[in-house]
Order: C-alpha cells, then sequence, then structure tokens
C-alpha cells in the first residue's frame, strides 16, 4: 500500500450530505474485476450527463478543482453500500484524504486500507475547511499525519485524531494481512480451541 | 462489574488476539463471498501466493449480477456480467470452497441463501463482501459488511482487524397494528435516528414487536441496521431461531445439536449489561410507512404529505431540496396520491417466503392496475420452489406481475432489470439512493404489503385499506 505520510493540495468542497457510495461511484462500474481505472467515473452520475459530456457545475469538472487531492464533505460520506470500488475510484481520481463530521462505518475502514486518510472533525472545525476548500486552487490546504494537524491556506492549524494502529499502518504503507500472518500462532490456537468448544461451527 | 450485552458476548468468543492498544483479531465462523466484491480478493491471494484459510467455512453464490429471466440457462448477455461471474465459478472451484452456481435449485441472493442451508448460526461471526450481511443478525449473530481488501484478509487468515463497537438497544414494546410489519419496524427507526445515529455501534433489536416476529421479519428488521448507519443488528435467539434452523442442511445433528443449543441458549444481553445509548419506540405508534427523498431516513407514514425543504435544519434543507426535485415531488401533496409505474418485490430485504405470502394475500382475485410493471424475484431458486407449491406463483402470474428467478435483481439493477430516468417505483428493497435502481429512477421504499397495494391501485396507498 502506497504510504500517507504529509500531503499539501487542493481541497474540494462537497457540502451535501449522505453522499452515499452509489453517488461516489455508480453500479455499472462494479463489474471491473480490477482495482484501477475507476477514476474517470467517479461521482459519474453527478459529473457526467448522459450522453457523457461534463457537467460544468459539478465541483470536480470547475477548473480550479480538477487536480484536487482532498474533499471536504458533508455529514455521513460513504454511507450505503460496501463497495471498495468508492474509495479505489477516489484513490484513482487523486484525492487521498476526506474530510467530513462523519463517515459511514464499512467506507471509513476501506479508506485504510487504500491510503486514503479519512478525517473526522466537528462542525465548527469542518465548516471552516469547507470556507477554505471554497477558494478555490490557490488555497492549498496541508495535512500532516504524523503530527495529526492540518493547516489551512491561511495557516489556521486543526489537530484531528486517529486510531493509532491505522496512522502507523498509513504512515508506513504496512499490509494488513502480512501484519496478520506475524500472529499466526494466536489465530492457530484458537482455531483449536474453538474447535473443541463448538465443534459444530 | 455489569453484565454483558449479547454482542459482547459473541465478541468475546472470537477473540484471537488483543493488542495493546485494543486492536483484535476477531474470528469468523462464516464467510459468505458473491461475484461483484470478491475478484480482486482472489486476485489478491494468487498474486502474494496465498491461499484459502478456510475453504471449509466460506460459501460463495453469484447474485448480483444473474438474469432472472425465466431462459437464464442461455447465459449472461452482458460480457462484464459474464466476466464476473466466470471469475466466482473458477475461484470457488480452485479453492474448494462451497459453491452454489447459477443454475444450481439453491442459487439465491447470498443473505437468503446462508440461512436457508443453516450456515448462519447462532452466535457466529458472519461476514461478507456486501454491508447487507446485517440480515443474519436476526440469528444472534455478530454478522456485517465488509470491503473487498477485508474480504482477501479474511480469506487469507480467517479473522478481520477490528476495534469493538459501542453497545445500542433498540426495544420496540407492545404490538404492532394490522397492516404493520417488520419493515415498518425497520424504516421507522431509521425515520427515528437517520441514517447515521447507527454510527459506531451494534444495535440489538428487542421488545415485545421484536420477539413475536417470525424469523423472516427478523431479517428484515436486522438487514437494514446498515441504513441506520450500525455496524451490525442484532437478535437475541430464542426457540423461534432454533426452529428455524432445526434440520437445515448444514445446521448441527444429534449430540452436537444438543451442544450447540445449550450455548445457544446463553445469547442473551444480560439484565445489567451496560448500553451506551437506548432507543425506544411503541409498536402501536408505528405506521405503513413509505420513503419519500433518496435516503432511508426520509421516511414518514403513508398517511402524511410529501415535505418541504424549510420543515429540515442544517445540510439537511438542501439536501431535501434536492430529494424533491430528483423524486419529482411537490411538498404537501398527499403521499397517497403518488402514482407509480413500477413495483418492485424481491431483494435481501423482502425476498423470504413469508414476504411472498404477504403478497399473494393482497393481490389474490385482484388484477395489477393498468400502465403499472410489477416484478417478483423470489430470493433463491427454493423460495421460487416453495412459492410455486404453495399457490402464491399462480396468484402472481394470475394478478399480471411478471414472475421471475431468483437474484438481486431490481434492487441495485446491476443486471438488465432496470427503472427507466423518471419511472417511479414502489420497492421492498433497501436503498432509495439516486440511480439506484435505474439512472434517474425514483424509488419508494415500502413493505411488501404496501408494494402488493400500490400494484392493484397504481399508486402509494395505505394498505390498511384493503385488509
Amino acid at each position: 500500500m502506497e504510504k500517507f505520510e504529509k500531503l499539501t493540495g487542493i481541497a474540494a468542497p462537497m457540502p451535501l450530505v449522505n453522499i452515499d457510495t452509489d453517488m461516489i461511484i455508480p453500479k455499472v462500474f462494479l463489474k471491473t474485476i480490477k482495482r484501477s481505472g475507476l477514476g474517470v467515473n467517479l461521482f459519474d452520475e453527478m459529473r457526467y450527463d448522459r450522453e457523457g459530456n461534463e457537467i460544468p457545475d459539478f465541483v470536480l469538472n470547475k477548473p480550479q478543482y480538477r487536480e484536487a487531492e482532498i474533499l471536504v464533505a458533508g455529514d455521513n460520506f460513504g454511507c450505503g453500500s460496501s463497495r471498495e470500488h468508492a474509495p479505489w475510484a477516489l484513490k484513482d481520481f487523486g484525492i487521498k484524504a476526506v474530510i467530513s463530521t462523519s463517515f459511514a462505518d464499512i467506507f471509513f475502514n476501506n479508506c485504510f486500507k487504500n491510503g486514503i486518510l479519512p478525517i473526522v472533525l466537528p462542525q465548527e472545525q469542518v465548516d471552516l475547511l469547507m470556507s477554505d476548500s471554497e477558494k478555490g486552487a490557490n488555497a492549498r490546504m496541508t495535512v500532516d499525519l504524523e503530527n495529526q494537524v492540518i493547516t489551512t491556506s491561511d495557516g489556521i492549524e486543526i489537530a484531528f485524531n486517529v486510531d493509532p494502529f491505522r496512522k502507523h499502518c498509513l504512515l508506513n504503507g504496512l499490509d494488513d494481512i502480512g501484519l496478520t500472518f506475524e500472529k499466526k500462532a494466536a489465530i492457530d490456537s484458537f482455531e483449536q480451541k474453538a474447535a473443541q468448544e463448538r465443534p459444530w461451527v | 462489574m455489569s453484565g454483558k450485552t449479547l454482542y459482547d458476548k459473541i465478541w468475546d468468543a472470537h477473540v484471537a488476539h488483543e493488542a495493546d492498544d485494543g486492536t483484535c483479531l476477531l474470528y469468523i465462523d462464516r464467510h459468505l463471498v458473491h461475484e461483484v466484491t470478491s475478484p480482486q480478493a482472489f486476485e489478491g491471494l494468487r498474486m502474494a501466493g496465498r491461499k484459502v484459510h478456510a475453504p471449509d467455512k466460506t460459501i460463495a453464490v453469484p447474485d448480483h449480477n444473474v438474469p432472472t429471466t425465466l431462459d437464464r440457462e442461455k447465459g449472461i448477455e452482458n460480457e462484464e456480467s459474464r466476466i464476473q461471474v466466470e471469475a466466482l465459478d473458477r475461484n470457488a472451484r480452485e479453492s474448494g470452497i462451497h459453491y452454489y452456481p447459477v443454475n444450481d435449485v439453491r442459487q439465491g441472493i447470498v443473505h437468503i441463501v446462508g440461512p436457508e442451508q443453516g450456515w448462519t448460526l447462532p452466535g457466529m461471526t458472519v461476514v461478507c463482501g456486501d454491508s447487507h450481511t446485517a440480515t443474519h443478525g436476526a440469528f444472534g449473530a455478530l454478522a456485517h459488511g465488509i470491503g473487498t481488501s477485508e474480504v482477501e484478509h479474511v480469506l487469507a487468515t480467517q479473522t478481520l482487524i477490528q476495534q469493538k463497537s459501542k453497545n445500542m438497544k433498540v426495544e420496540i414494546t407492545g404490538k404492532l397494528n394490522p397492516g404493520v410489519t417488520a419493515k415498518d419496524i425497520t424504516l421507522a427507526v431509521i425515520g427515528k435516528t437517520g441514517t447515521a445515529g447507527g454510527t459506531g455501534y451494534v444495535i440489538e433489536y428487542c421488545g415485545e414487536a421484536i420477539r413475536s416476529l417470525s424469523m423472516e421479519g427478523r431479517m428484515t428488521v436486522c438487514n437494514m441496521a446498515i441504513e441506520g448507519g450500525a455496524r451490525a443488528g442484532l437478535i437475541a435467539p430464542d426457540e423461534i431461531t432454533f426452529d428455524y434452523v432445526k434440520g437445515r442442511p448444514h445446521a448441527p445433528k444429534g449430540a452436537q445439536w444438543e451442544a450447540a443449543l445449550a450455548w445457544w441458549k446463553t445469547l442473551y444481553s444480560d439484565d445489567d449489561a451496560h448500553w451506551d445509548k437506548v432507543i425506544t419506540i411503541a409498536a402501536e405508534e408505528i405506521e405503513p410507512v413509505v420513503t419519500w427523498g433518496t435516503s432511508p431516513e426520509d421516511v414518514l407514514p403513508i398517511s402524511a404529505k410529501v415535505p418541504a425543504p424549510e420543515d429540515f435544519t442544517g445540510g439537511k434543507v438542501e439536501a431535501a431540496r434536492r430529494a424533491l426535485d430528483y423524486m419529482g415531488l411537490e411538498p404537501g401533496t398527499p403521499l397517497s396520491q403518488i402514482k407509480v409505474d413500477a413495483v418492485f418485490i424481491g431483494s435481501c430485504t423482502n425476498g423470504r417466503i413469508e414476504d411472498l405470502r404477504e403478497v399473494a394475500k393482497i393481490l389474490k382475485g385482484k388484477k395489477v392496475a393498468d400502465g403499472v410493471r410489477v416484478m417478483i424475484v423470489p430470493g433463491s431458486g427454493l423460495v421460487r420452489e416453495q412459492a410455486e407449491a404453495e399457490g402464491l406463483a399462480e396468484i402472481f402470474r394470475e394478478a399480471g406481475a411478471d414472475w421471475r428467478l431468483a437474484g438481486c435483481s431490481m434492487c441495485l439493477a446491476m443486471n438488465p432489470d432496470q427503472l427507466a430516468p423518471e419511472e417511479r417505483c414502489a420497492s421492498t428493497s433497501n436503498r432509495n439512493f439516486e440511480g439506484r435502481q435505474g439512472y434517474k429512477g425514483r424509488t419508494h421504499l415500502v413493505s411488501p404489503a404496501m408494494a402488493a397495494a400500490a400494484a392493484v391501485t397504481g399508486h402509494l396507498t395505505d394498505v390498511r385499506e384493503m385488509i
């Protein structure tokens, strides 16, 4: 997995609440058997009309946000299905961090597996970052995972929380499966014990 | 020290390793697999030279992409869909996991097949690369959806890296009124808590109204726990659960049954258990409900009117404005006057035999309204067989409904079963998101009985007027 250490980039505002995974990547794009190439279809039904032309009003189609690497989003971002195609599409587009007041559980987990940092902040701080992101391409913000701080284009610093294990994995680009294999002895002994206690499983 | 919740008990019985920071490796008893979220996981295993750790605990079935037309054996027309199903065929064969291919009578929606075959049992941990894995919580199993990276992790290690969630109790007191069903309970709960109300929690549903539900109804309730944001929904197992499980192909038998039963009977929340959040709803206050917008929290009783954006606060004002525009609805319109073009009955939420019986009760001796297309899709091949045997299928056909083969179908419209732009549908599925049932399609979530009532009248209808 690609490491996430410190990112300075353009943030795009998406204030709509309850942006669901069907919006992030509609189901017609779930038929792939690959992880790559979904960026062009990110937010497809909001981003293009039926003929495939870009809808100019959509935030990521605006010249100042086409290179965005951060999303500042409304409440409950990523609700809905478990499709990992949602973070795959974000990542493929170039989004590396998403900031909101809340995320749906499965989407939140899926981000960490793909080198994307989802950050939960209180409403007033999300509002402040939303305003900052509305300034456009010249207003770059910085997300520093090591020090757990976001710096706005005006130099305002906002601290954020992140689970220590997930932080460690992101900073070092660690593969979960490799880490779990290090605990194989614990899994084996659990399996033996469970096989005696609950043989019907 | 306070007692334990049902969730605490299942969690404690499955922790294979706990790190100093509280991160746990949770052992997984059943891993269900379908064709959409698994190909990249199997590919990942192959690239790393890894094998499926526990093929005997892994069960696969294609459901999202499969055609539901009666000529299914002709194959899948869409090339990408066909490739995905073929990839599952190959991955299942090569890894030696349990598999129900497209033309096996036991094929169906993964969350209907699991319980039907007795793979899902009380006290288990169950995961699947699908958010509606919450369904299996009806058995008192800890069941939730995972992403594809986690599918790969479970295939490789039979564990998941997890942090424990908080405990939330949702109690539905008293008895449901006639015409009010499990679907109305689960939608009413989401209407009250919102789609993020359960975020960070595992919900246990309890109370007289829950205890009175059949297993089918309990599965409907738990199925939509995810729509309330919860990691999982649970219902403590009882005699209704044990009766349902007993005799199923993969349920324990003989002495193992007795041993299992003894443990299952300990699976309930202690009286002095700690709850982080409690919601109580009186069953008598729940009416048949319908969604008006594009989020499952946009729930109102059928007797209500379409709301206005100004009825809301914060970010929901703009979301409601967008939803009303998308849905083509005017504030103040009585919900029961909204005409429908289509009715969809099926899905892992409402594709079980009891749901079809509810539909048949309403449709019996009646005809589908002119101009309304009605699609009835059983949750599995076995549900279809049973509906044929009970004479339900004949009622559907005589009413003019389209009675099809099993699959996810128009719930998420990955196969050709889709709404046309601006086509309006009363649907027994679980999500009314923009584009969910087809590009620009308009979804109103309802119970099976309410869907059947709409099919007959051609508009959203209070089913209580028809019973």
